[in-house]
């Protein structure tokens, strides 16, 4: 298997991976995670306002541990999709970089080592914690989710290094199919992507100038009154505040979501659109799934949105258009697999009839 | 590869190996130190409430708040760069579906990869200074990356949308 296919399907396999899981955390975790941290808030709160001390500390502990939980995961998935559009990326830059086919094989596999590392690594933490670790801050799964990082960093500087080497010797690269295919499904996903990174940029700078300040200040008053009441003995005000304190994190959070998601799945379908000449499927096929994919990542942000006005429908919808862009993205990498599967077949052929290569 | 396209694509990738290795220094060295002033002084002001004494819960939040301040934006920093690197790099990929002069390309994907750098370091300096210049800093990069953006795709789309047929 060639660099470029490795990379192009190890990276589809992690962007699935990490959308799978950050589905099965959304439905089964997040919301269940943020009940447990607002519950021990409350009490840390309640415990204050008694003035029982130990209390207090003991219920941070406990939304500490919960913070972390949810931490890990949200990186966990995180990563992992990241790193699956740099494989792609990689992928797609293949033929500009000036190395023979079996260094940028060892590098690939090299990144894909290390993008595996990091998430599983970075899941770990909460489990593990700093069980026999010879540092102090820091635990074994961390160590082993920083060295992921490395290779991955070291996999992508050979990469920069190779395009490097390939732009100052002037060398020409051979024609690449994948950058002049203008096929519908193509330029839909191509044109479709640029308008959700718009979106998601206009979103994030509208929400960075009319609310993140505000939200920060807010984060910081709540938390005051509340500690101020619970010394004064105010118990309203205590709950006062833990409900305020409580819808604003839902609203940092769906914010900071819409924001994100919508640029990355943006950014999926700009690369997706240069793969098409290797989805292996009926024309008609490949334009729905595209659109399959273009209507999930347009109503995910959207509905995430709208999930401090519409609750759990909103939040379902975006759950359902996650499962559209995991069912369009599987779609494609069997449509990528069935292609390389037809290389391999026809590369064995080929030996076997002794037609040289 | 024309001077544009290249532009974007080296400097994305160099960005994202930026955007990386700030990210691995800021994992192993700052993070966990970061987390802990975090959760340290936010249970401190709650356990000073308990003890009734106003002077250390107010210095305890006032700690937290500062050290949140700093994570978030450290944060957000790593993420942004590597995120404005890639698209960066998908942008360089693509650009010659840009139908623009070579001139105005190397314009936007100057715009582009200078807003891209500058932006987040913008919000890095306001770690530093908590003035209107690391703010202006890291508007002035978004409006860059925005108004980039938005010629890159009007290039696009002046190259019209095929029909199914037409293909």
């Amino acid at each position: 298997m060639r660099a470029r296919r490795l990379y192009l399907l190890g990276g589809i396999g992690l962007i699935l991976t990490g959308m799978f899981f950050g589905d099965i955390f959304a439905v089964f975790t997040l919301h269940q995670n943020a009940a447990q941290v607002g519950a021990n808030l409350a009490a840390a709160a309640n415990a204050a306002l008694s003035g029982n001390r130990h209390a207090v500390l003991a219920n941070f502990q406990n939304v500490g541990a919960f913070l972390e939980n949810r931490g890990t995961k949200v990186d966990t998935h995180v990563h992992m999709i990241d790193f699956g559009y740099l494989a792609l990326l990689l992928a797609i830059l293949q033929p500009w970089v000036a190395f023979r086919e079996d260094s940028k094989k060892r590098i690939a596999w090299i990144f894909l080592l290390g993008a595996w590392l990091l998430p599983v690594g970075v899941y770990l933490i909460h489990y593990i914690g700093l069980a026999h670790s010879p540092l102090k801050a820091i635990g074994w799964a961390s160590i082993a989710a920083d060295f992921g990082g490395l290779l991955v960093l070291l996999a992508t500087l050979a990469c920069l290094l190779g395009l490097w080497m390939q732009f100052r010797g002037g060398r020409a690269s051979s024609a690449d199919n994948l950058l002049t295919d203008r096929s519908t499904e193509g330029r839909m996903l191509f044109a479709g992507g640029i308008a959700l990174v718009l979106l998601g940029f206009f979103h994030g700078a509208y929400y960075a100038a009319a609310d993140l300040y505000k939200h920060e200040a807010q984060d910081y008053s709540l938390l005051a009154q509340m500690s101020a009441a619970a010394a004064a003995g105010a118990r309203v005000v205590v709950n006062d505040a833990l409900t305020g304190y409580g819808q604003l994190q839902g609203a940092k959070a769906v914010n900071i979501a819409a924001h994100a998601h919508s640029v990355e799945f943006g950014l999926l379908a700009i690369m997706l659109a240069f793969f098409q000449p290797y989805v292996s499927l009926r024309a008609t096929w490949k334009r729905r799934w595209a659109g399959v994919l273009l209507l999930g990542s347009l109503l995910l942000p959207v509905c995430v949105l709208l999930e401090v006005k519409y609750g759990l429908v909103a939040g379902g919808i975006a759950d359902f258009a996650g499962l559209l862009i995991i069912f369009a993205l599987l779609a494609m990498w069997i449509g990528i697999l069935r292609y390389t599967g037809e290389l391999d077949a026809s590369a064995r052929f080929m030996s076997e009839s002794g037609v040289p290569q | 590869m024309s001077g544009s396209r290249r532009l974007l694509i080296v400097g994305g990738i160099a960005l994202a190996v930026w955007g990386m290795s700030y990210g691995l220094w800021y994992a192993a060295f700052a993070e966990h130190q970061a987390l802990d002033t975090i959760g340290t002084s936010l249970a401190g002001s709650f356990a000073a409430a308990a003890d009734r004494n106003p002077a250390l819960m107010e210095t305890s939040l006032q700690e937290y708040r500062e050290a949140k301040y700093i994570y978030d934006r450290q944060v957000d920093v790593h993420g942004h760069w590597i995120g404005l690197a890639m698209l960066l790099i998908v942008l360089g990929i693509g650009f010659d579906r840009v139908n623009f002069s070579e001139r105005l390309k190397l314009f936007l994907a100057l715009g582009l990869l200078v807003g891209s750098v500058v932006f987040p370091l913008g919000v890095l300096l306001q770690t530093i200074s908590h003035g209107p210049l690391p703010r202006a800093i890291a508007i002035a990069g978004s409006g860059f990356v925005i108004v980039a953006l938005l010629g890159s795709a009007l290039g696009v789309a002046s190259g019209g949308f095929p029909r199914a047929a037409a293909r």
